[in-house]
């Protein structure tokens, strides 16, 4: 049995190993690029059929970081948009014969993972300054200092883990039921693999949410801001 | 098949299966719990749904790493290399 945790490499691109997941990242990455790019060049006030799908999606994306975050969402809307959509295509493309999808190999995972963990100091940073961010962790008192500190890694490494670990169970649950059975009895299983990296994806775009809310709220303004 | 490959069989199965344990209870009271609030305001179904949501991700996240650690002992055990 092929190991889950593996990653072969499909060929060699000079000295650079490219795995198949890499090239499903970039055929994902391409298809949302280009048809973000294609479908927004003509936007039009009253929508045709497509402009209003799309504004559907947006819409969608707005109401969550406004529920969630309780803030303007046009500062977050790119990266949390952007994160749930390429989640979201990318467990999907288990529905493409032959394609495995690239968040089921700890590779991709880890680089979402770190892209949030970035983003979080990001927008911390943002909101309060260097200063603001790393008083941050002081917070509710100093004695909590190296227990934030060790929960941004922790919560950082459990959305990996989180993300691999539901995908690629599903992946690997189907392979194992179709070394066993027939054709067809896999069916039942993909569907509610479906629904799985549907939730998932949906659950690293809230916990990205939450985790910038978290530190956008914490984070005192610089005090040159402060009304005296 | 040696003691050690023996012992990371068996350990990866009890990982699971004892690892599944807590979650499925913690889940099923999360989600009646939930259920119980949605029947009294059906009015705040969305915010509890999607707050249900996110609280059993993090439970189910606990089965996970249960599940990762039987996939290291059998894929990746650094024992029987």
């Amino acid at each position: 049995m092929i190991s889950p945790l593996a990653n072969p490499a499909l060929f060699s691109l000079g000295p650079l190993p490219v795995t198949a997941g890499v090239v499903v990242t970039w055929v994902i990455m391409a298809v949302l690029t280009l048809g973000g790019f294609a479908l927004t060049r003509r936007l039009t006030l009253i929508p045709s059929a497509t402009q209003a799908a799309l504004e559907l999606i947006v819409d969608a994306v707005d109401g969550q970081i406004r529920d969630t975050m309780r803030v303007e969402p046009a500062p977050y809307r790119a990266f949390i948009g952007t994160l749930f959509l390429f989640i979201f295509t990318a467990n999907w493309t288990t529905l493409v014969p032959g394609v495995e999808p690239p968040t089921a190999h700890l590779e991709t995972d880890a680089a979402l993972a770190l892209l949030v963990f970035l983003a979080v100091i990001w927008f911390g940073i943002r909101a309060g300054g260097v200063r603001g961010y790393l008083t941050s962790f002081a917070a509710p008192n100093p004695v909590m200092i190296p227990l934030n500190f060790v929960e941004s890694l922790t919560r950082t490494f459990s959305l990996l883990v989180r993300l691999f670990g539901n995908v690629m169970s599903g992946v690997f649950v189907i392979g194992i039921v179709l070394s066993l059975a027939g054709l067809l009895v896999p069916i039942p299983l993909m569907a509610l693999d479906l629904l799985t990296g549907a939730v998932q994806a949906y659950i690293f775009a809230v916990l990205a949410m939450v985790f910038i809310a978290q530190v956008v709220s914490e984070t005192k303004p610089p005090p040159e801001r402060t009304p005296k | 098949m040696n003691w050690l490959a023996f012992a990371s069989i068996i350990s990866a199965a009890v990982a699971v299966s004892f690892g599944a344990i807590g979650p499925a209870l913690g889940e099923g009271r999360a989600v009646a719990a939930a259920m119980d609030a949605i029947a009294r305001q059906p009015e705040a179904a969305n915010t509890i749904s999607r707050t249900l949501f996110v609280g059993l991700a993090m439970i189910e996240t606990m089965a996970i790493y249960c599940l990762v650690i039987a996939l290291l002992l059998l894929f990746a055990n650094p024992l029987l290399k």
